[in-house]
């Protein structure tokens, strides 16, 4: 089927993120690396492990005492101890980061919260390809209604299509779907597997749920206060194991 | 009978609250800021006015706007008149007043503001003027137009400050309050009950219009 809002990548343009992020806040120390090609990295941990302040450091919503984040050939963040050499803020990069708490915007409808990040799309044109998202995810029926009357999965289909829409080359997932019961985990986790594959860019996804990370992971990153202690495919990192939480 | 210093009155409030608003966002913004150096003495200068008796607050007021003051210097260089004593030192006045009122309304609704909202849009690619106003404005809305009634209503009945700056009339014409006062001390009970009454109505009707707005911008904004 035609992609309603993005030109496909030029085969072999799939970015790679590397990114080595280190961070210490009080007894926290964050010390990790990570490199994520096309396709679903889960980073996996127990709770105060440090996943979302990856991802925020990622982002660059916060910034490391050092560190380096690289998307291709684009440095986003190259920061050595005292002053940042380089930090492309954040509205700069070209990300779409889906948070914990979904972070719509109450005041705006679901065709408002899509349009938001449709910046870099002509005025005239932000409208039919939010529609076109909101129904390719289910959920045009929403379009001119504000996110206060969204069910949980509405509201993640939402969230999803915003995030997409900003025709992102790295995405950002911080347990999106952490408050969905099964059923709708698995049909929505099936729906970004898809994208992420039409799409062919990185996606970091926090998660904390071991079947999650099996169906949805190219690669998986467990990290254990604030440490990467190991990484690999999930069969690797995940073979005999049914919990994180310690 | 005239109602001519209650129509003095509703114009100084009414450009009294719109001085504030821009003025009170731009503060409001501001204390938000936690790198701002001395914020606690800044917030404290700011709210000053709610404590200080309206005569000193007139007597800084008259200090700073004067023909003695830069303020005052530099605005008779421009427009070749003076604050003091004309209807541009009476909103000042009115509007100095009201400001700790209007920036602590304002500052409660940018504070209702779940962070996230700013962060999601910063990683949709909004800079800090649109996140501004495509966010934090309307967000902090109900705030801000609470602020504004309370600032009106305050600016509208001010007295103390506002005869420190004007004297006791604007081109021979009292503020409703000063008309109040003035009428009293002549003896003459029923212009001092219906001036009474008739600013107490504005009031009041303006606060029950606030509360309503208010109530619908809650529910607007989600």
């Amino acid at each position: 089927m035609a992609d309603p809002y993005r030109t496909p990548p030029a085969p072999g343009a799939s970015p790679t993120l590397v990114a080595e992020l280190r961070l210490a806040r009080g007894e926290f120390v964050l010390d990790v690396e990570l490199a994520c090609p096309a396709g679903i990295t889960c980073v996996m941990g127990p709770s105060g492990s440090g996943k979302s302040t990856i991802l925020s450091l990622l982002a660059g919503l916060a910034l490391p005492d050092r560190g380096r984040v690289q998307l291709g050939d684009e440095v986003w963040l190259e920061h050595k101890t005292g002053q940042a050499s380089i930090n492309v803020a954040t509205h700069e990069r070209r990300l779409a980061y889906v948070f914990q708490g979904l972070a719509l915007f109450p005041h705006m409808s679901a065709l408002g919260n899509v349009e938001y990040g449709m910046g870099h799309i002509q005025r005239v044109d932000r409208q039919p390809k939010a529609l076109a998202l909101l129904e390719r995810l289910g959920v045009a029926h929403l379009a001119h209604r504000r996110p206060r009357t969204f069910s949980g999965g509405e509201a993640q289909r939402v969230a999803l299509a915003r995030a997409i829409a900003r025709s992102p080359q790295l995405v950002l997932l911080d347990e999106p779907f952490s408050a969905l019961d099964r059923d709708l985990r698995a049909q929505l986790t099936a729906l970004v597997r898809e994208l992420v594959a039409e799409l062919a860019i990185p996606m970091v996804h926090v998660t904390h749920s071991v079947a999650e990370a099996r169906q949805l992971a190219d690669q998986v990153v467990r990290v254990e206060r604030g440490h990467v202690v190991s990484r690999g495919t999930a069969t690797e990192v995940l073979t005999g194991i049914t919990s994180l939480e310690e | 009978m005239t109602w001519e210093p209650l129509w003095l009155s509703f114009q100084i409030a009414t450009l009294a609250t719109l001085l504030t608003l821009v003025v009170g966002i731009g503060l409001a913004l501001l204390l938000q800021w936690r790198r701002l150096p001395a914020r606690d003495f800044v917030d404290a200068v700011i709210s000053a006015p709610l404590v200080l008796p309206p005569t000193v607050l007139g007597y800084y007021l008259l200090v700073a706007l004067g023909s003695e003051g830069a303020i005052g210097r530099a605005w008779e260089s421009l427009f070749g008149r003076t604050i003091v004593f004309n209807f541009e030192g009476a909103v000042i006045a009115a509007a100095v007043g009201s400001i700790p009122l209007v920036v602590r309304s304002i500052r409660l609704g940018l504070e209702s503001i779940d962070p996230t909202l700013l962060n999601a849009a910063r990683t949709l690619g909004a800079g800090p003027v649109r996140i501004l106003f495509t966010i934090v404005l309307p967000l902090a809305a109900p705030g801000i137009v609470a602020g504004a009634m309370m600032g009106f209503a305050r600016a509208l009945g001010d007295y103390g400050a506002t005869q420190m700056v004007i004297g006791s009339r604007i081109k021979g014409m009292p503020t409703a309050s000063i008309y109040v006062m003035e009428q009293l001390h002549g003896g003459n009970d029923d212009r001092v009950f219906w001036m009474a009454v008739a600013t107490t109505l504005l009031g009041v009707t303006m606060l029950f219009f606030a509360n309503r707005m208010t109530r619908r911008l809650h529910y607007h904004r989600g």
